[in-house]
């Protein structure tokens, strides 16, 4: 090649363009192509096939008609914010403990942790099992004299989301507890040496200077907690499929149903864009406020 | 890096005392939810010990009076799902059969993508990654159906391969970030000294930064092991009933309607279908978390 | 004279932001030229657009008559050493110094000679078995500049290459650098943000400042008859006492001080009056019985005394303005008292006060 002339654009870094080839074809036809293709088609009246037969938005008036839909909404809206809000307080409440200097740290964070191992499937069985009114819990406690005692999620629809619930937080909070601790321990232990020179009590100093110091932390385990909750769709499949009734149906699983076993494919896509679109109101504020900032600033 | 410090010391200040009354409670409080954390597992261990009637009549935490492994064997390879009554043996080996490939194919997508990300930007490819990045967060049912038909065209639809490709492509996000970030933080003067010394960007690959990476290939391969292996909802489109994953036949085994429900069974299908990514974890111990903490803090 | 590096109006913009903008340098064969400025200057840009591990905007880059502008790193006849030693930390030291080579395809011979040449004029032999990890930071250097030596090629590039090094260190291996280039003759570009590394070592210093070279000279001239304001305040510590005042017929004269500049060698014959600084270095006041034939004469409210060992730096009031002056160390001054001091015009520098150049 002729050192004194500039290369031809194209040929300029060929191998990491060959290299990205991957990433560039993802990108393009799956994560964009993809989403475009399932937000036009869910404009149409595709049944067991996709077709082009265009009816504005009977598929959303349908959707947003359909009590099933509804229920999932509700459901989905129970168990994200009571999941939002408790794993995220134990999650920084068991980081903190953790952050104490205590021994036995490392057992204690394998125990916490080790349910985040497992899939949402195997999480779902064995909380079935020990929350089966029969056998579980619920006769358990009976057996030791308090007959009355009824706690039944999973075949009551008044609480089955509780049920599932208590399955989803024994799964994921003690990695948003793992989150939690690395960003504890980001932070420059002076700090902890001056609030203790100032006088100031161990609960205030996580109050007033640490949790606002963390804030990037939160806001990250804010989303991925978040994100989490919006694909819920193994868990309540493999613990109560839904039942008792509809009573535990969720829009994933509406999704899938509608697409693969319902044979009504614009039901399935216009529900999966209404996912998208709770997606990215959750995500533009954030990303906004993440990256927005920088910018001007 | 949040994993790094993870490797720290703990920041919080000392308890005073080792029986102060703040230590007790301390230490009561996490004992109380250690318990929590650890009776799923140990109400799986008990039952699956546990012939059907000692179930029917015991207690769900009660310790076997007579331990059988009975279960277990069935589970493994009696276990019925609809017709076939070959037990959980079946899903486990199409589990590591989907395993491998899509292991291999992910990682050295992803770790060859993130190099050159990091060490080789051309026009657009911070672009690509951006979008790549923001792919992670779009929910897969609004791309589950476009698959479909893409693997219905290339002829994979319901086989191994067509999972395997759907594997390496959603496991790109995260991984791609992982080993971006990685490259990154290593001394950009080695890739100049490289280049200075005629190295290539394969050479550079092979040469210098594969040699300084293992730690980020171990993370990345715990993180797509415990994440291909609890696969359920590809495993559930993307496959037919005789290539199912282990979790979608356990779960077809556990919630199947017909015949009398053996809890033993089901115990024991669960735990096998556990013990993978619970062998990953408790084997790989800080570098899961510092797998998960780089992936998901910088996520 | 042949030319070893030949820069033509390069320009690298990265976005909207103009790192180098037309720059012109030549540099002579067997040069040592230091690249010197503060941090963000330009100057390791530049070497990395030398190197081509930049790609320039505009502009082309000659080694030895050659037009390199577009060429690999590795074919431009360039070695590079990095401030991070940049030594790859899984191969040992023979590792690291054959890499270029068989990359190079050089015969097994060859590079074996190579080798043992480079670790002989580095003193490296006994550690050529051994990983970077192993040695200390001044061995892992040696090694860096080994990495380059066996390239035989025309120019060497150092990119800050003491700056991780501790204080005592960093001198010794900067008498070794010197002697190095004594030996090699090499051509060697330099970058560094160290004026006494820069002083010391150069034979032309070309100091930087946004991407432009505010002046290209020997370390006496950068010295001693800085080009501009810039760099009259950036050599030197402690740095030149500035004074700002009207250059009238000859005279300067800040408030109503005079200072006729006797034997001050102007640029361009002064016919204007001007607004003008004069520079005028602490080391060159000179105090107690020099004081008698300095041309010009003043006293100094002492304001504080810092005793530094070897100086004693004194920190004065000349007038309403700030002035500082370096003694020796035996001196004993107290603050508060009256000093009389002496300067010489022919050693002081006068700069426009617009346009900032020497006049």
């Amino acid at each position: 090649m002729d050192a004194a002339k500039r290369p031809n654009k194209l040929f300029r870094n060929l191998n990491s363009k060959i290299a990205s080839i991957p990433m560039i074809l993802t990108v393009l036809v799956v994560f964009v192509g993809g989403t475009t293709w399932t937000v036009v088609h869910s404009f149409t009246n595709s049944r067991l096939l996709p077709r082009l037969d265009f009816v504005g938005l009977d598929q959303y008036e349908r959707l947003w008609s359909s009590s099933r839909w509804m229920i999932s909404i509700q459901n989905l809206a129970i168990y994200g914010i009571c999941s939002l809000i408790l794993t995220l307080v134990i999650g920084f409440a068991l980081a903190a403990c953790l952050d104490r200097k205590i021994r036995g740290e490392a057992v204690f964070r394998t125990i916490f942790l080790y349910p985040f191992a497992l899939s949402f499937v195997v999480t779902g069985l064995a909380w079935q099992w020990i929350l089966n009114p029969d056998f579980g819990m619920q006769s358990v406690i009976r057996d030791f004299g308090w007959t009355s005692f009824a706690f039944d999620p999973l075949n009551n629809p008044d609480i089955v989301m509780y049920g599932i619930l208590i399955a989803g937080i024994w799964q994921g909070s003690g990695f948003i507890m793992v989150v939690m601790l690395a960003g504890l321990r980001g932070i420059d232990e002076d700090i902890w040496k001056a609030a203790r020179v100032d006088g100031i009590p161990t609960w205030k100093t996580y109050v007033v200077i640490i949790i606002p110091m963390m804030r990037p932390i939160f806001v990250t385990a804010l989303v991925l907690i978040a994100s989490g909750i919006i694909k819920l769709y193994d868990l309540v499949v493999a613990q109560t499929n839904g039942g008792p009734g509809l009573a535990s149906e969720v829009p994933a699983k509406y999704v899938i149903n509608y697409m693969f076993q319902a044979q009504n494919l614009g039901q399935g896509f216009a529900a999966s864009t209404m996912m998208l679109v709770s997606v990215i109101i959750i995500l533009i504020p954030w990303a906004y406020l993440e990256f927005g900032g920088k910018k001007n600033g | 890096m949040a994993d790094a410090a993870l490797q720290d010391g703990p920041r919080g200040p000392k308890p005073k005392k080792s029986f102060s009354r703040a230590n007790i409670f301390l230490y009561g409080t996490l004992l109380l939810v250690s318990i929590y954390y650890l009776l799923p597992l140990y109400v799986m261990i008990v039952t699956s010990l546990k012939g059907m009637p000692e179930i029917r009549m015991g207690n769900v935490f009660g310790p076997p009076m007579e331990i059988t492994f009975e279960p277990w064997v069935k589970a493994w390879s009696e276990a019925c799902t609809g017709i076939n009554c070959d037990g959980l043996q079946r899903g486990f080996w199409n589990s590591v059969n989907i395993l491998i490939p899509s292991l291999i194919l992910s990682i050295s997508i992803a770790s060859v993508n993130g190099y050159a990300l990091a060490n080789w930007r051309f026009k657009g490819s911070e672009t690509f990654f951006t979008i790549l990045i923001i792919g992670a967060f779009i929910p897969y049912q609004t791309m589950i159906y476009p698959i479909v038909i893409i693997l219905r065209e290339i002829g994979l639809m319901g086989s191994l391969g067509g999972l395997v490709l759907v594997h390496a492509v959603f496991g790109m996000p995260i991984l791609t970030l992982l080993f971006r970030n990685y490259f990154t933080s290593l001394p950009e003067e080695l890739f100049k000294a490289a280049r200075v010394d005629g190295a290539g960007f394969w050479g550079i690959y092979f040469r210098i930064m594969l040699p300084m990476s293992l730690p980020i290939f171990v993370v990345a391969i715990i993180l797509q092991v415990t994440g291909i292996w609890n696969d359920f909802l590809f495993g559930v489109i993307y496959t037919r009933p005789a290539t199912y994953p282990m979790t979608v036949q356990l779960n077809n085994i556990v919630n199947s309607v017909q015949g009398v429900r053996e809890y033993n069974v089901n115990m024991a299908a669960t735990l096998l279908t556990g013990i993978v990514p619970l062998v990953i974890y408790f084997a790989s111990g800080k570098l899961f978390v510092r797998g998960i903490a780089a992936g998901a803090v910088k996520g | 004279m042949t030319y070893s590096v030949q820069i033509k109006q390069l320009d690298l913009a990265f976005g909207a932001v103009k790192v180098l903008q037309n720059l012109d340098l030549d540099i002579h064969e067997g040069e040592f030229l230091v690249l010197l400025g503060s941090s963000g200057c330009g100057k390791s840009t530049l070497l990395n657009c030398i190197a081509g591990l930049l790609e320039v905007t505009d502009g082309q880059i000659f080694i030895k008559g050659r037009n390199v502008t577009w060429a690999e790193p590795s074919e431009r006849g360039i070695g590079m050493v990095f401030q991070s030693y940049a030594l790859y930390p899984q191969m040992t030291v023979r590792g690291n110094l054959s890499f270029g080579l068989k990359n190079a395809r050089l015969p097994k011979a060859e590079i074996e000679k190579r080798v043992n040449r480079a670790a002989d004029i580095l003193q490296i032999q006994p550690l050529l078995d051994r990983k970077p990890g192993a040695l200390s930071g001044g061995q892992r250097q040696r090694v860096a500049i080994g990495r380059a030596l066996v390239r035989d090629v025309d120019v060497f590039l150092f990119d800050e290459p003491l700056s991780n090094l501790d204080a005592k260190l960093r001198v010794d291996l900067r008498v070794e650098l010197k002697r190095l280039h004594n030996q090699l003759q090499n051509t060697m570009i330099y970058v560094t943000h160290d004026q006494i590394e820069a002083m010391t070592l150069a034979d032309r210093i070309a100091v930087m400042k946004g991407g432009k070279i505010m002046q290209l000279g020997s370390p006496d001239e950068i010295y001693n008859r800085p080009r501009n304001l810039y760099v009259a305040d950036f050599i030197g510590s402690p740095s030149m006492n500035f004074l700002e005042g009207r250059l009238e017929g000859g005279n300067f004269k800040v408030d109503d001080m005079v200072m006729p500049m006797v034997g001050y060698e102007f640029l361009t014959p002064q016919t204007m009056d001007h607004t003008a600084v004069i520079g005028i270095r602490p080391e060159h006041v000179v105090t107690g019985e020099l004081v008698r034939n300095a041309p010009l004469q003043f006293d100094v409210d002492v304001d504080l005394v810092e005793p530094m060992g070897s100086d004693t730096l004194i920190y004065a009031k000349l007038g309403q303005h700030p002035f500082r002056i370096r003694m020796d160390g035996q001196a004993r001054v107290k603050s508060g008292e009256v000093l009389a001091i002496g300067i010489d015009p022919s050693r002081a520098s006068i700069f426009d006060k617009k346009t900032e150049d020497r006049l």
